[in-house]
């Protein structure tokens, strides 16, 4: 009705990966206007170094109108590491890192054993950090389409005053009219890319050329087989009784806690081949590669409530 | 990018639909279904569905646990709040809103709503038309879905009766007159068995239309966005303060509606002044033309004094600039609408204070009567009139959804309460 030849030719240059773009630019210039404090959580991870591209495009030739942090488990991979100082460097941005390292000292996280997984503490650490600079708003990479818990959630999250999702009395959230207040101490998690699949990711990064960790890509590396899972051996991680080191070609789908993010078998050794990859793939991002959503059926749900991201 | 294209055409066209209907029709187990049936399930997500179903004592697998993703909703077998399902076919990108039907839920289906291109409205076979059917059919075209499926489900408990889904069809198509969808397409299926999903399946063989999914890659999804009057509120203003950018002054936002070229002349609301688009640019990018819904940055050819919850509008049709207006809300929350308290509105970039004057009628969703009240409580849908205290730049929801819609905000719990849709007479 409103469309004329002229303009439909124009429209068809708009795919969906222009409209996930356009979605996200929007979200994180609504956050830099809305709140007075926020804050972008940035891993290292692809997830995060597409927000960062994101960002880019929402505000320069400005900085970033608000810094960088990162929550340091202590038990990342160094490549990952190594890439996230160097991509705050190359941005010129102000990268914050906190680390469980601290919490655990200060005895705000008690381990039961040295080298377990420390992903369900990370949101002391968060929330300490949350507190300590006072944000307001955090925003970070989940996906809706990574586990059924995130699936649910919005896009401006409110959490309360200790930090705590309410899946069960969330805010509305009609058209992008999104509803970022909060009172003192309260904050909200924003999500720019809920709406994004593992592909699409991957599909951007490959448009956008953008730099990610070595790791991402195949490469050797020892790696123990427990539970049809990769564990890639570390300091963490050693063979029990019984099992062996393999070398194996893998690639990650995830890089989070050394201990318990498992890598896939894969020849993939650029974006196009993991386009391919992941497109053909019968099993998800989590369900392949991380052992800590595997304990119950909603540890993602519980760790959220809790204040995780 | 050969590869990736074959995999997945980048041109892909994306389409937003929800699941809507009453308590129980099946809304989880028909998306559950179509995920299923079209390979969209990957092999952990059904063992663990497995598992959760055994250990329940079911013999097969429950497909609404593919969508019902809370604890909560799990216990119950309910749906509370929206899950977002993404999958694609050859043809096709989807983004599916898998909304509740209870009533006390309605906020949530209408989040769902908000944003989709089509709705599907369940209806049980055995039940027929129920008040939420009609509710969340009346809610969908209130927000302006121009495609409603009616999904008349549990057909396996009729014994897959073509005189019952007539008799079905019959009575809501009554209703359904003029609520202005565009299209409406009646399906009768069993999305616990699969006919009619995305195979045709044995049963139904009476029924000469398309499966649910050949009609959900097929349909013609004209853009809804108003691409004739160029729409843009200003989010957010770009001044690098360095050197060498002294004077750069970029005015970033998303293009609600309409199309810009470089060297159009703008003019800036409220305030009226106009200028010329210098540059249209996007990070390294710069454009001839932009238009809705891209997210740019705008730079002028003169300094004029432009903030956040600013318009740049071009010619055409032109908005209105008032402190008054009618509108249809839905009321949201649990708190009834208390007209001593202060609600904040936010109309495309801008956020005011604001008053409903007064309340025309709210609409009896059964009998689509205006009935007289003069409070608002949870999910009551009412025609109203708003008096904010500055001026905002208006559309009819109806010509123009981006600059058409507002939210309500309680001031003091700062909660969501309200979603409303302007309304303008023509004078
Ligand atoms: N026999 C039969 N049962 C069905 C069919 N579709 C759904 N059901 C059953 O109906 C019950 C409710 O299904 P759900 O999918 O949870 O219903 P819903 O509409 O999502 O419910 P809410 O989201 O809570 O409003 C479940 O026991 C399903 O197995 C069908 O086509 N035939
Ligand atoms: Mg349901």
């Amino acid at each position: 009705m409103f469309l004329n030849q002229n303009k439909m030719n124009q429209r068809s240059y708009f795919t969906h990966l222009d409209a996930l773009e356009s979605e996200a630019i929007h979200i994180m210039r609504e956050v830099a206007a809305e709140c007075a404090n926020p804050v972008l959580l940035f891993s290292g991870g692809k997830d995060s170094v597409v927000l960062l591209r994101l960002a880019e495009k929402a505000f320069r030739p400005s900085h970033f109108p608000f810094p960088l942090m990162h929550i340091d488990t202590g038990h990342n991979f160094p490549e990952v590491i190594e890439f996230r100082d160097y991509r705050a460097k190359q941005l010129g941005e102000r990268l914050i890192v906190r680390s469980m390292e601290d919490s655990i000292q200060r005895g705000r996280v008690i381990l039961r054993s040295k080298n377990q997984s420390r992903n369900p503490f990370q949101a002391v650490t968060l929330l300490d950090a949350i507190s300590e600079f006072g944000f307001d708003a955090c925003i970070g990479g989940a996906r809706r389409d990574e586990e059924k818990a995130r699936a649910k959630e919005r896009i401006f999250s409110f959490r309360d005053e200790f930090g705590q999702w309410d899946p069960k009395n969330q805010r509305p959230e009609l058209w992008s009219l999104y509803n970022a207040r909060t009172h003192p101490g309260e904050n909200i998690r924003v999500f720019p890319i809920s709406n994004w699949t593992e592909l699409d990711i991957w599909q951007y990064i490959g448009r956008e050329q953008l730099e990610i960790p070595s790791i991402y890509y195949a490469h050797e590396r020892d790696v123990i087989v427990r539970n049809s899972s990769l564990l890639p051996v570390s300091y963490l991680v050693q063979p029990e009784a019984g099992e062996s080191v393999q070398n194996m070609m893998v690639r990650f789908r995830t890089v989070g806690d050394m201990s318990c993010t498992c890598p896939v078998a894969s020849q993939a050794r650029d974006v196009e081949e993991i386009i391919v990859e992941t497109a053909l793939t019968r099993i998800t991002e989590r369900g392949a590669t991380r052992m800590d959503d595997r304990t119950s059926e909603a540890s993602m749900e519980l760790r959220k409530r809790e204040g995780y991201f | 990018m050969s590869v990736v294209e074959n995999i997945e055409p980048d041109h892909a066209e994306l389409l937003r639909f929800i699941s809507a209907g009453s308590v129980d029709d099946g809304k989880s187990t028909l998306i559950g279904r179509l995920l299923h049936d079209s390979k969209s399930i990957f092999e952990d997500q059904l063992n663990a569905v497995t598992k959760t179903s055994n250990k329940r004592g079911m013999e097969k697998i429950d497909l609404s646990l593919f969508t019902d993703g809370l604890q909560a909703e799990r216990e119950q077998g309910i749906t509370i709040d929206v899950a977002y399902r993404y999958f694609n076919t050859p043809k096709r990108k989807f983004i599916i809103a898998d909304t509740p039907g209870h009533e006390q839920y309605t906020r949530n289906m209408v989040t769902g709503a908000s944003t989709a291109n089509l709705a599907i409205v369940l209806i049980d076979a055995r039940k027929g038309v129920l008040t939420q059917s009609r509710r969340h059919a009346y809610l969908a075209s209130l927000v302006g879905i121009p495609h409603l499926v009616v999904a008349i489900n549990k057909m396996d408990l009729v014994g897959y009766s073509q005189e019952i889904f007539k008799q079905i069809c019959a009575e809501f198509s009554v209703f359904l007159q003029g609520l202005g969808f565009r299209s409406i397409e009646y399906i009768p299926m069993s999305a616990l068995l699969g006919d009619m999903v995305v195979e045709r399946g044995d049963n139904l063989d009476w029924y000469s239309g398309k499966p649910l999914l050949d009609y959900l890659e097929s349909i013609n999804i004209e853009h809804d966005i108003n691409t004739l009057d160029f729409r843009f509120p200003v989010q957010w203003v770009c001044r690098p303060q360095t050197e060498e950018m002294r004077d750069f002054r970029g005015y970033t936002g998303r293009i609600e509606s309409g199309t810009i070229h470089v060297g159009d002349t703008v003019t800036v609301l409220p305030s009226g002044l106009t200028s010329r688009i210098k540059e249209i640019l996007l990070y390294n990018d710069s454009f001839e033309t932009a238009f809705a819904p891209q997210s740019i940055t705008l730079t002028i050819e003169d300094h004029l004094d432009i903030s956040r919850g600013d318009m740049l509008i071009n010619g055409g049709e032109l908005p209105r600039i008032t402190r008054e207006f009618d509108a249809m809300l839905c009321w949201l929350s649990e708190q009834a609408f208390d007209p001593d308290r202060k609600y904040i509105i936010k109309h495309t970039t801008r956020i005011v204070k604001g008053l409903i004057t007064r309340i025309d009628y709210r609409v009896d969703i059964n009998t689509m009567h205006q009935e007289s009240v003069n409070i608002l409580t949870m999910n009551d849908i009412a025609r109203i009139g708003m008096k904010v205290q500055q001026p905002l730049v208006i559309d009819a929801y109806a010509q123009n959804r981006g600059t058409g819609c507002f939210i309500l905000i309680d001031e003091v719990s700062n909660n969501t309460v309200a979603a409303g849709m302007i309304c303008i007479q023509e004078s």
